[in-house]
């Protein structure tokens, strides 16, 4: 059924219908960025372990190359998108709210753009197991803004079988079109790129999700599914912000909530962004890493529009190719909903960058004073997780931050529906974030206090096994000397007691096993807890 | 150039757009009011209002917040006119002004100002003014008899010799003392006085209520305010007032007569529909308001007081922490299936 017109869609409860701003940007096909001056690549572009530096300074490098890998199985490795010389590995200003620096590799390009060797995957003469490896290998994460590597999420839960895979087109933030755009112009390679996903998870159904306000990219992904013959689903939804949240979508095509305290795939389904597809088909078609993504540049400039860029590409020449206008305040990163402002203009365009809008004061006029909140219940109304957003609020002011956790703080995406619709102008996101923060901080107090106290349990356990092992030894040692010379009488009774001895010191081995505290942490938590040093954007997708 | 937490988009809401439409909800109320009551009701809003506002001011003053934000933002005008028009149009103007001064005062800046008050403002006003001068809350004006403008301002005044030639008793009184004083009359044959009885509710009250409703639905259609509490607040009226018509409809009025008399219908889309003091969610919005028709009818059928609404709000306003804390909707994924 490749048309998809009977299925039935489902409705998730709250959400909101800001003005969509899409026509600005969607105009005009994908330009292709020029070559920056010099590209800074940050080696943490994902969730998860940082990736290791694997040039030296000097180091003469081709486009394509690595330059990070991969640390641990919740990584990714990170590439140089150019040909040219790494003139540094340092720390430097990061795309993320905060502006941190973070450390990174600058290569000066020679303008050449020679490619290391590239070579397609036979996909169906490697196991799943190298395929995901091979995935880890090029670097491909999710592209909606997540960044979450693609590899770790293309294994079934071992209790259930997959039966939707969902591929996320719906693109709900306001102003952006970068995926639309992918879909328009790029349709064939997104869907073969799904179909490495489908193979690696073999799901009953491959459900395509597009929001309804971009038919002619549902036409162009519909007329590619057929042309390549697979028996994808494109589904058009409704318009309504955050569609494009994996679980909001999951939720509006296949019914199934997904709470925060369990995994997708645990409940049958995994969800895909169509960028994170094309990338993956791109690596497997043509051996390229990923080294540059689409774009949307728009807002206040003269000219919007998307760009194919180079990851590393510095802002401050990036956003040039959309001639901001004078009035231009500051530059968001990622969409009016959910993103940030760029700190510092020489961070670089980074795996998890979507969106840049150039942000003036008539286009996002500053929120009036912040009133007190009136118990209008309109947040609530809003919430897509049906949560609580002014009771959240008013704990999180009060800093009762574990009455927060009782009404879920954890399940809030920070999609900022509730802090759109409030009459008393109250930044709820600000206080949420501020509160998970906290959160967050004590539980990895707790966390390490925990350990410690493990710790010294399993020492104190280790001296009472020596002590009995050496008791048992003393012990075995005597029956030794007494076995050497001695009368019976004494021989039997010193028999009993050496049998008491190993007795005790067996009885005592078995009170104390071996302890380890240190197991690693689990692949699951830290999938459930995206890094927020590189999960800055639209992070919902 | 400050920093702005996102969203960076709003839907441009606000607590004063809010207030605003509450009170342009309330103007075909008023006008009706003025037109069959008397215009003096516009002097008292004008007493209520001078009265809130200064009130408003002197208190944000000495709790040292910021004046303009708060006196604009309408919550104190919205007082001011529950006031007015929930008190007797022939109150003596310090009457309506003390009215104002507690509700402001006391049941809302003491409580923490804007947003922070338990007990809806208007209703703690209402009540503690018909304990302290019972009599004078009684005091409602005749509609049988021709009452000139300048009586009813003179009586305002306080300077009104005969201020019993001004009033009657209201339909809702003259149902309790038949009920009261003779159980054996036959309530058809109250309701059957013209002097009391209009179309369908009370006579004359009963073209306000109408005009109340209208600017409530409208307040349905803009969302300010949401169905559950007034659906619940008039089911709650309806079912026991049903009940007792049913089971003995010698001695009690039909349903429609009460919604349409009295407070009901302001109370259904202007009191109970209070966010601050209400519940916030749905089911507990429905469960509030039910419980206050409830009690409201109760009150006023069988209690001491010409009508119940006020007491019934004030009551409920002390459980709705309690029937939110119960009514708490499950979460995203955390549903039973
Ligand atoms: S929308 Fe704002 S004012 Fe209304 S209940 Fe939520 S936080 Fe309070
Ligand atoms: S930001 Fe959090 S609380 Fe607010 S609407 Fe989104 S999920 Fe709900």
């Amino acid at each position: 059924m490749p048309s998809g017109l009977s299925r039935r869609l489902f409705r998730f409860k709250g959400g909101v219908e800001p003005d969509t701003h899409k026509a600005e940007s969607s105009l005009t096909p994908i330009g292709k960025a020029p070559l920056p001056s010099r590209l800074i690549l940050p080696l943490h572009q994902s969730v998860g372990a940082c990736a290791t530096p694997c040039v030296r300074v000097g180091e003469t490098l081709l486009k394509g190359q690595r330059i990070g890998n991969a640390d641990g199985w919740i990584s990714a490795a990170v590439h140089a998108p150019t040909s040219g010389k790494v003139v540094a590995i340092e720390d430097r200003p990061s795309a993320h709210a905060s502006g941190l620096p973070t450390l990174s590799v600058v290569i000066e390009p020679d303008g050449l753009e020679t490619w290391v060797e590239r070579a397609p995957l036979d996909v169906t003469a490697r196991s799943p197991d190298e395929v995901r490896k091979a995935l880890r290998d090029a670097g491909i994460v999710g592209l909606g803004g997540a960044v979450f590597p693609t590899h770790a999420k293309l294994t079934a839960a071992k209790s259930t079988a997959i039966d939707e895979v969902v591929i996320n087109g719906a693109e709900c933030e306001p102003f952006m079109s970068c995926d639309d755009l992918l879909m328009r112009e790029r349709a064939e390679d997104v869907v073969r790129g799904a179909s490495i996903f489908r193979d690696l998870l073999e799901p009953k159904r491959v459900l395509i999700g597009i929001e309804d306000n971009k038919p002619e990219a549902a036409r162009a992904m519909r007329r590619a599914v057929e042309a390549l013959g697979f028996d994808f689903e494109v589904v058009v939804v409704p318009t309504r912000y955050p569609t494009g949240a994996a679980k909001q979508l999951i939720r509006v095509l296949t019914g199934k909530e997904i709470p925060s305290t369990r995994r997708s795939p645990e409940m049958g389904v995994q969800c895909f962004n169509v960028g994170t597809a094309y990338s993956a088909w791109r690596f497997v078609a043509l051996g390229e890493p990923l080294i540059s993504r689409v774009v949307t540049l728009t807002g206040n400039v003269e000219s919007a529009g998307n760009w194919e860029t180079l990851i590393g590409t510095p802002f401050e020449e990036f956003v040039a190719l959309g001639r901001p206008k004078p009035d231009t305040e500051r530059f968001l990163m990622g969409g009016p909903m959910m993103g940030f402002e760029i700190p510092d203009l020489s961070a670089p365009v980074v795996k998890a960058c979507n969106c840049v809008i150039a942000a003036s004061s008539s286009l996002f006029p500053p929120p009036p004073p912040e009133m007190p909140c009136i118990r209008c219940g309109a947040c609530a109304e809003a919430c897509p997780h049906e949560l609580l957003p002014f009771e959240l609020y008013r704990f999180s002011r009060a800093q009762k931050f574990d009455k927060a956790v009782e009404l879920s703080i954890d399940e809030c995406i920070e999609c900022g529906c509730c802090a759109y619709v409030c009459p008393s102008r109250i930044p709820l996101v600000q206080y949420f974030r501020f509160a998970k923060s906290e959160i967050d901080a004590r539980r990895k107090e707790k966390a390490k206090a925990d350990a410690t106290r493990a710790r010294i349990e399993q020492r104190k356990a280790r001296e009472e096994r020596l002590k009995a092992e050496k008791a048992e030894r003393l012990a075995a040692a005597a029956v030794k000397t007494s076995g050497a010379g001695g009368g019976d009488g004494a021989d039997a009774a010193k028999k009993a007691l050496i049998e008491a001895a190993v007795e005790r010191a067996r009885l005592q081995r078995e009170a104390h096993p071996p302890k380890n505290p240190e197991t690693p942490a689990s692949v699951e938590a830290a999938e459930k807890t995206p890094d927020p040093a590189v999960n800055p954007g639209d992070a919902t997708r | 150039m400050d920093f702005i937490s996102p969203p960076y988009l709003s839907r441009n809401a606000s607590v004063r757009s809010v207030m605003a439409r509450v009170l342009f909800a309330l103007l075909p109320g008023v006008a009706v009011y003025a037109c069959l009551i008397g215009p003096v009701i516009l002097l008292q809003i004008a007493i209520a209002s001078a009265t809130a506002l200064a009130a408003e001011a002197a208190m944000l003053k000495l709790r040292g917040k910021p004046l303009r934000p708060f006196v604009t933002d309408g919550s104190a005008l919205v007082t001011a006119w529950l006031i007015a028009l929930t008190f007797p149009p022939i109150a003596p103007w310090w009457l309506t002004a003390f009215g104002a001064l507690v509700a402001i005062v006391i049941a809302k800046h003491l409580y923490g100002g804007l947003g922070q008050n338990p007990f809806n403002p208007a209703m703690v006003a209402f009540a503690a003014c018909i304990v302290s001068f019972p009599a004078l809350m009684s005091q409602w004006p005749s509609l049988t008899l021709e009452t000139r403008f300048i009586d009813q301002i003179l009586a305002v005044l306080g300077v009104s010799k005969e201020l019993d030639a001004l009033t009657s008793a209201t339909p809702l009184d003259v149902l309790k003392t038949a009920l009261r004083l003779a159980p054996g009359t036959p309530i058809a044959e109250t309701l059957s006085d013209t002097k009391i009885h209009g179309f369908i509710g009370s006579r004359t009250w009963e073209c306000v209520a109408a005009a109340y409703l209208l600017g409530g639905l409208w307040l349905l259609r803009c969302k300010v305010i949401r169905w559950h509490a007034p659906t619940g607040f008039l089911a709650g009226v309806v079912a026991l007032s049903a009940v007792c018509w049913l089971f003995d409809p010698g001695r009690f009025a039909p349903p429609l007569f009460h919604v349409f008399s009295g407070g009901v219908v302001l109370g259904a889309f202007f009191i109970v529909t209070d966010p601050v003091s209400g519940c916030a969610s749905a089911k507990g919005r429905l469960i509030f308001g039910f419980a206050a028709g409830i009690l409201a009818y109760t009150i006023r059928v069988f209690g001491g007081y010409p009508d119940g609404v006020a007491f019934s709000v004030l009551i409920l306003n002390l459980c709705a922490p309690l029937v939110d804390l119960m009514t708490r909707p499950p979460v995203f994924g955390m549903k039973k299936k």
